[in-house]
């Protein structure tokens, strides 16, 4: 797998005094490593929290907040081992710069990989203050601990403001010292798993707020784009904006000239108020050259990546045991099955948009966004300016799914500041944004196993073809196959599973034509919401084929032998923990019990995003099918999560809570159809994605573990869309291999099986 | 020039009658609790009061308002203390948050016409408000709790 982003972790720990503040910090001067580069000129010391004279704790936080209270969450890891009061405790949601290392949000990462360093800046701070206050005591301070935002020697205390504003404060850490630092056993957290009301909250109930599209400042004007007809290789030929000029406010339409060759083909078109921009757009003709995408659909997608997968050359291996071939000649049954996915918008309910202005020669980009580090580079090559002269503001995400983690919609706002040398806020109306998304590609997998005596399974081959975002957009996080061929890891993770299936292949294969006609995205959930689909379907189909039971077969391969052992820290019990979660969830659903005609409970289980983060989650969804109209009731979701360590209890559920709905809306509700260059739907009246009215009952168990915390913001999604399906075919037999399941394919399904 | 009624404070402006009440709260009289998100009514995101009725501001003409009172998330409780915005944060609602003025505005008017609403009531008139990140569970729950509590304070 690749290298993930890490946080400053493994150089000096430094506390010194700066300005009235205690400051805590790793020096960091080794980010550069593989994927995650940050030029080490413009490194300083890192700083992750500050307490004040008042006692006051300000936690610094990297990641987006866009729904996951992380800010919350990771403050929470502090205060924790620094034993703080936690209403003490702020939190500062940093723009970008150098200091803080890789900015990224995104892949269920954030808990699994602050917890490690916050834990320890918490308790060097700890000690520190230990030390310190013990000396204002006039105690040992072997004979002093720390509660509560106090140091307690004997029957006296001394305040952490106490100790900031009378002591001096000079304490560093070697690596070795900070890798041995004592983190406290999970008996004594006295927050981390505890509840907590989210720190973002109350002002997501009065309209305070501030979201990337609230941002303004003096002498802005507004700009919507004209999105070109391809999303890669539009050019402009002429623009008429004759008839715009009859808007009030209408200023002038311009051709952005991008270096970075991220906005190809787009069209700005400014005026004075925003709906005065939408008018004017609506009026400005624009003439283009298009792309070769113009005359790529849907299904020549999932064509190219058949005939991918029908060629035995190509694409990149991640797992390909010697002996598959004999396990397959040797076979005494064969199961092959090919699965589809469509199209998926994100839809997060902000459209995206940028301000974008230069002030004393740093460019400002106001937006809400997930991968500064990715996006920064792009920004500066588009502006031509280095990366230093360009920040970006942080605001609330009105929602991320993924989408955020492609910054190009900062591009063009930045490109017209830059031309036009004022600031422009750029906001783009819904039809432009879905236009203008970078979508879930659709996918085509096949899948082989091969049975022996008995009904072993003695064999099993995972060949998927999709777009990959990571190709198409972070070249430098792409991860390298058995044979060193580059693989997207996003878009293939969930096929290389824990069940013990004798000899496997796992290939991954890079659908080009997918990547040339339009951006793949990522979107929650990305590689896992599609090979888990095709996986877990098939592993039910399995299941029948050698007359198992589906939560028995799966029990039986989940045996934790050899490659499935699991290793600390992260997957400690491998694939046990996988059938843990299976045999609870099933239990949960009373599984094997007889059900209303034309009911059924289906199962389905992953390991979340990756091997090296697992999170273990198994599902049952019991559905109820109309026969005569092919429509599918989802009536309960049960869901049973082991994510290790959950730091706040509360947050955790409401992202399973969302994952969960989000597997059941892109599963029966979602979908859309890339169409000659262009997605077909371009609103809500067309796009569906769940309402209020759509939801089943949920019923969410989290296990309790004491394990390295993992991630939680996509793994509730990977496992609906398959227990679904299960579940439709234990109800009325149809199987269904193409999402979303829409009621004519059911009727069509029900209809071929008779 | 027209006068506008918002938060009960008059306001007079200089747009044309046919733009979206919805720009005219958030950029000429600054209030940005109201979002942008569908722009033809279908999220539900941008619902405010008009004359105490449930209205997409996105789709409402400056014009058509007259001189009918404008309420926004801002002024729906003077220190954001209303039962449904206490219930939101009692209930840990919002996640990204970006729809939940409207939400809460849609579900203040459900209380009117409401007291004591059944799934089904709140499913008829909470359909119109997307909500992207899916806290559906908790909204269902919120208005039940701030519609117990507006029903005790009746009762009192």
């Amino acid at each position: 797998m690749a290298e993930l982003p890490q946080l400053p972790s493994r150089r000096d720990f430094l506390i010194g005094m700066a300005g009235a503040a205690l400051v805590f910090g790793f020096r960091n001067d080794s980010l550069a490593h593989g994927a995650a580069p940050v030029a080490q000129s413009t490194f300083e010391p890192t700083i992750w929290y500050s307490i004040d004279r008042d006692g006051i704790v300000t936690v610094n936080i990297i990641r987006a907040e866009m729904g996951q209270h992380i800010g919350t969450a990771l403050a929470r890891i502090v205060a924790d081992e620094l034993e703080v009061d936690w209403r003490k405790v702020r939190i500062d949601e940093v723009d970008s710069d150098p200091r803080w290392g890789y900015m990224v949000t995104g892949g269920s990462w954030s808990v699994w990989m602050t917890f490690p360093v916050f834990s320890r800046a918490g308790a060097a701070g700890r000690i520190a203050l230990i030390e310190a206050g013990a000396k204002l005591l006039g105690i040992p301070a072997d004979q002093c601990r720390a509660r509560s935002g106090a140091v307690l020697g004997g029957s006296r205390s001394v305040s952490y403001g106490e100790i900031v504003a009378r002591a001096d404060l000079r304490r560093s850490f070697s690596a070795e010292e900070l890798a041995k630092m004592p983190i406290k056993p999970a008996s004594e957290r006295r927050l981390i798993g505890h509840g907590t009301d989210a720190i973002d909250i109350p002002a997501k109930t009065n309209g305070t707020a501030r979201y990337g599209i609230d941002a303004a400042v003096d002498g802005m004007i507004f700009a919507r784009p004209k999105i070109p007809p391809t999303r890669n290789g539009s050019r402009v030929r002429s623009i008429d904006d004759a008839a715009a000029k009859s808007v009030k406010g209408y200023i002038r339409s311009l051709v952005l000239e991008d270096p970075s060759d991220t906005v190809p083909g787009w069209v700005m078109v400014f005026a004075s108020s925003y709906p005065a921009a939408i008018r004017a757009a609506d009026l400005v003709k624009v003439d283009w050259m298009v792309g070769a995408g113009a005359t790529v659909s849907e299904q020549d997608v999932l064509d190219h990546g058949a005939k991918q997968i029908a060629d035995p050359k190509g694409g990149t291996l991640l797992v390909d045991d010697p002996s598959l071939e004999t396990a397959f000649q040797s076979a005494t049954s064969t199961l092959e099955r090919t699965y589809t996915t469509a199209s998926v918008l994100h839809c997060q309910l902000e459209p995206v948009n940028a301000l974008a202005f230069e002030k004393d020669g740093i460019f400002e980009i106001h937006a809400g966004t997930q991968w500064q580090s990715l996006l920064l580079p792009v920004l500066a090559k588009a502006l031509d300016q280095p990366q230093e002269r360009i920040v970006l503001r942080t605001y609330a995400l009105g929602g991320g799914f993924g989408r955020r983690l492609n910054g190009d919609y900062t591009v063009p706002a930045a490109l017209a500041a830059k031309a036009l040398g004022k600031p422009v806020k750029m906001v783009l109306t819904r039809a432009d944004d879905m236009r203008f998304d970078s979508f879930r590609s659709p996918s085509i997998q096949t899948l082989r196993m091969a049975f022996g005596s008995g009904g072993k399974v003695t064999g099993m081959a995972h060949h998927a073809s999709a777009g990959w975002p990571t190709q198409v957009m972070a070249l430098d996080q792409m991860a390298k196959g058995l044979h060193g061929q580059l693989y997207d890891p996003f878009a293939i993770s969930g096929a290389d599973h824990w069940y013990t299936v004798g000899a496997q292949r796992v290939r991954a294969l890079s659908n080009d034509l997918a990547n040339s006609a339009f951006r793949p995205g990522w979107l929650r959930s990305v590689g896992p919401g599609w090979t888990n689909w095709a996986l877990e379907s098939f592993m039910d189909e399995a299941a029948h084929a050698a007359g198992r039971d589906p939560v028995a077969f799966r029990l039986a391969l989940l045996d934790s032998a050899g490659r499935n052992a699991g290793s600390a820290p992260n997957s400690v019990g491998g694939a046990k923990r996988q059938a843990a979660v299976v045999r609870r969830a099933a239990e949960k659903a009373g599984w094997g019990a007889a059900v209303p005609k034309d009911t059924g409970l289906g199962i389905a289980t992953s390991f979340g995003q990756e091997r090296a983060m697992p999170t273990w989650v198994a599902c049952v969804a019991r559905v109820r099918v109309d026969r005569d109209s092919g429509a599918v009731f989802v009536e309960k979701l049960m869901l049973v999560v082991d994510a290790g360590t959950i730091v706040h209890p509360d947050g955790a559920l409401a992202q399973v809570e969302g994952g969960a709905l989000w597997g059941l809306s892109m599963a029966l509700l979602e979908g859309t159809e890339f169409v000659n260059g262009q997605v077909k739907d371009t609103n809500f009246d067309t796009y569906t994605p769940m309402r209020i009215g759509d939801v089943p009952e949920l019923d969410i168990e989290f296990v309790d573990s004491t394990e390295a915390p993992v991630g939680l913001g996509e793994p509730g999604t990977t496992v609906v869309a398959p227990a679904i399906g299960n579940a439709i075919f234990a109800a009325v037999g149809a199987r269904l291999r193409h999402l979303p399941i829409r009621p004519n394919t059911v009727r069509q399904a029900l209809t071929q099986r008779t | 020039m027209t006068t506008l009624h918002i938060n009960r404070r008059a306001i007079t402006i200089d747009v044309e009658e046919n733009t979206p009440l919805l720009w005219v709260i958030r950029d000429v009289v600054g209030l940005t609790g109201t979002k942008f998100g569908c722009g033809i009514g279908l999220c539900g995101a941008c619902t405010v009061h008009v004359g105490g009725r449930p209205t997409r501001s996105c789709i409402t003409s400056v014009g058509s308002v007259g001189a009918a009172e404008v309420t926004t998330i801002e002024g729906l409780d003077s220190k954001g203390e209303h039962p449904l915005q206490r219930a939101w944060i009692d209930l840990q609602v919002p996640q990204c948050g970006y729809c939940q003025s409207g939400q809460i505005m849609q579900a203040a008017a459900l209380l009117k016409d409401f007291p004591a609403p059944s799934d089904q009531d709140i499913d008829g008139v909470m359909t119109g408000n997307l909500c992207r990140c899916m806290t559906y569970v908790r909204i269902r729950k919120a208005i039940k709790r701030a519609a117990a509590e507006l029903r005790g304070r009746a009762d009192g």
